[in-house]
């Protein structure tokens, strides 16, 4: 898998200290960047592209992307899933300009080469010419004109694409460890989608993954997941991870509002916090076991977020070295009582671009891209928990975003 | 309702769209509760969700108390840059007086504007909002901003 660096493109060498070392480059170098859609979303990789309630009946398709790439997800008059790239195989123009919607054909606007739903070319205007002028040439096969397609995987009401055909399957590619924490939201109920949020960071795309897979910052930058006991560092926790390194979980469970020596640390903890409407933070068990939050990350573009009742899927779109996009796409179950979804939408105050929680790390990650940018020779510490990559039954670590760049390394050939 | 109470009322609510917005840009956020009803329902939602009947909000707030929670919770326990917002506000119609309530609607328009950077239109909207009368003042019962942009620029921080 690894790639062998054979020109001198590359801004330097990774740190000789391995993966407790990472240097500034990768966050805003162009050529990583441009490896990183090849090697990385374009490779054999598993992209998350939708949820498959979004696309429920023949002729529904969505728009999304697999790393940068735009793409259509669509269900075929068979009821099979497709995915191809938003791209007309002629003059290469993003024809499908719809978020959601329901069609039985694509037309490209123009020329009006049309695309069925499978992606295949099934019509070219003018392709006989026009009073025997013109027209393409004899020899001119539709079949050989198609959209591009991926591969594609569903797994219990999710939808994955991937460029490269020889791909792991996709149980294969996430484990038997990722696979318990998948399902253990996505366990085969109908999904409800709630809505949509999207949004733009002025950071690396990579500086998504380290934030979900570091919960040496939660307990520290959060103050109110932490004044309200809702991950903190002294509960029973753990980080665990599939054997490559790439996907990780960060489980932990809800504790009290008190101080304690986990928080003697924290110089801006309120455990005199109280909130005067409580609705808003009313959370309800609903998933087996004692864990209260699962955060999954999945190699290359994926967060999943089971925060009390609030669960999202956060898909992260590349939009060069120093942006991404985060579209986030909050759901429920298809039975939830309306008291549950009511309690959904509350929760998800905690979410997304004005999240009392998140909020916090939109504004850290463009920080962190403002601090990383100017200084590419630089090179970050990542010693917390140890330099190791194993699994932890703790918070304080940061151990999962060493694993992170293990596998990072092992496939940008680094 | 007649022609002069029409213009008196379109009146007293552009008064009170220009305090609610003069609030918010002087950052008295401590105030910004006080142009609610204790009942009230505030949200900021995405065009996209509104259009499509899809509920979930970017920020949404069930109460007064709501309100001010999410207050305390900006000053004391949020991390973001230092920014200054500004709102322009045009086109308040009125759309409807029924059963004791004001139902208007206006176009707005939040510039921000962050340390170390230009400023940019963050926001574009329509205010859809339900006005009643408490003594002498009137307040939102309901005030619904539903956003254009389908993106929203690193985070949305303060109130719309």
């Amino acid at each position: 898998m690894a790639v062998t660096r054979t020109d001198n493109l590359l801004p330097g060498d990774w740190p000789e200290e391995g993966v407790s070392r990472v240097p500034f480059w990768i966050y805003s170098d162009p050529e990583i960047y441009r490896r990183e859609q090849e090697l990385i979303f374009g490779g054999k990789s598993w992209n998350y592209v939708a949820l498959t309630v979004e696309v429920p009946e023949p002729g529904d398709f969505k728009r999304s992307f697999a790393g940068d790439k735009p793409v259509v997800v669509t269900r075929d008059l068979d009821g099979g899933l497709n995915v191809f790239v938003n791209r007309c195989a002629h003059r290469g123009v993003q024809f499908c300009r719809r978020q959601l919607g329901n069609t039985r054909e694509f037309i490209c606007p123009y020329h009006q080469w049309t695309y069925d739903l499978q992606g295949e070319l099934i019509g070219v205007p003018f392709r006989r010419g026009v009073k025997k002028q013109g027209g393409m040439p004899a020899d001119f096969e539709l079949k050989d004109h198609g959209l591009q397609r991926l591969s594609v995987a569903e797994r219990h009401g999710v939808i994955f694409a991937s460029f490269d055909p020889e791909v792991a399957p996709l149980e294969a590619y996430l484990g038997a460890t990722m696979i318990e924490y998948f399902d253990r939201v996505f366990d085969g109920r109908a999904l409800r989608v709630l809505g949509y949020s999207r949004q733009h960071i002025p950071s690396n795309w990579k500086l998504m993954f380290e934030n979900i897979k570091d919960p040496y910052h939660a307990s520290l930058l959060h103050v109110f997941l932490v004044s309200f006991g809702l991950f903190r560092a002294d509960q029973p926790s753990a980080v665990k991870m599939d054997q490559t390194g790439r996907h990780a979980c960060l489980i932990s469970r809800r504790g009290e509002q008190k101080t304690s020596a986990a928080t003697a640390d924290m110089r801006n903890l309120r455990t005199d916090f109280t909130l005067e409407d409580p609705r808003l933070l009313d959370p309800v068990r609903e998933f087996p076991g004692d864990a209260t939050v699962v955060m999954q990350t999945l190699w290359p573009n994926l967060v999943i977020q089971q925060q009390s009742n609030t669960l999202a899927m956060r898909h992260i779109v590349p939009q060069g070295p120093s942006a991404f996009r985060l579209d986030w796409t909050f759901f429920g179950y298809a039975d939830d009582s309306e008291e549950m979804v009511t309690r959904r939408l509350r929760q998800a105050n905690l979410m997304g671009p004005a999240g009392l929680v998140s909020l916090d790390d939109s504004e850290i990650m463009r920080m962190s891209q403002m601090g990383t940018d100017p200084y590419p020779d630089a090179v970050g510490v990542l010693e917390m928990g140890g330099r190791d990559t194993h699994d932890e039954d703790h918070m304080v670590t940061e151990a999962a975003v060493r694993a992170f760049y293990g596998h990072y390394r092992e496939v940008m050939g680094l | 309702m007649t022609g002069a109470a029409r213009f008196e009322l379109k009146l007293e609510l552009q008064e009170l769209y220009d305090a609610y917005v003069t609030c918010l840009d002087d950052n008295d956020l401590e105030s910004w509760p006080d142009f609610f009803t204790d009942d009230c329902f505030y949200q900021i939602i995405p065009r996209e969700n509104w259009d499509n009947g899809l509920p979930l909000a970017t920020l949404r707030c069930e109460s007064k108390a709501m309100l001010r929670d999410r207050v305390v919770s900006l000053r004391e326990t949020s991390l973001y840059a230092p920014r200054y917002t500004r709102h322009l506000v045009s086109a308040l119609r009125i759309t409807g007086t029924d059963d004791g309530v004001i139902r208007t609607q206006a176009n707005y328009c939040v510039l921000e504007t962050v340390v170390d950077e230009a400023t940019k239109v963050f926001n574009a909207g329509r205010y859809l909002d339900v006005v009643v009368r408490e003594g002498e003042r009137l307040r939102f019962k309901e005030k619904h901003c539903v956003f254009d942009s389908v993106i929203v620029p690193t985070s949305l921080v303060y109130p719309i």
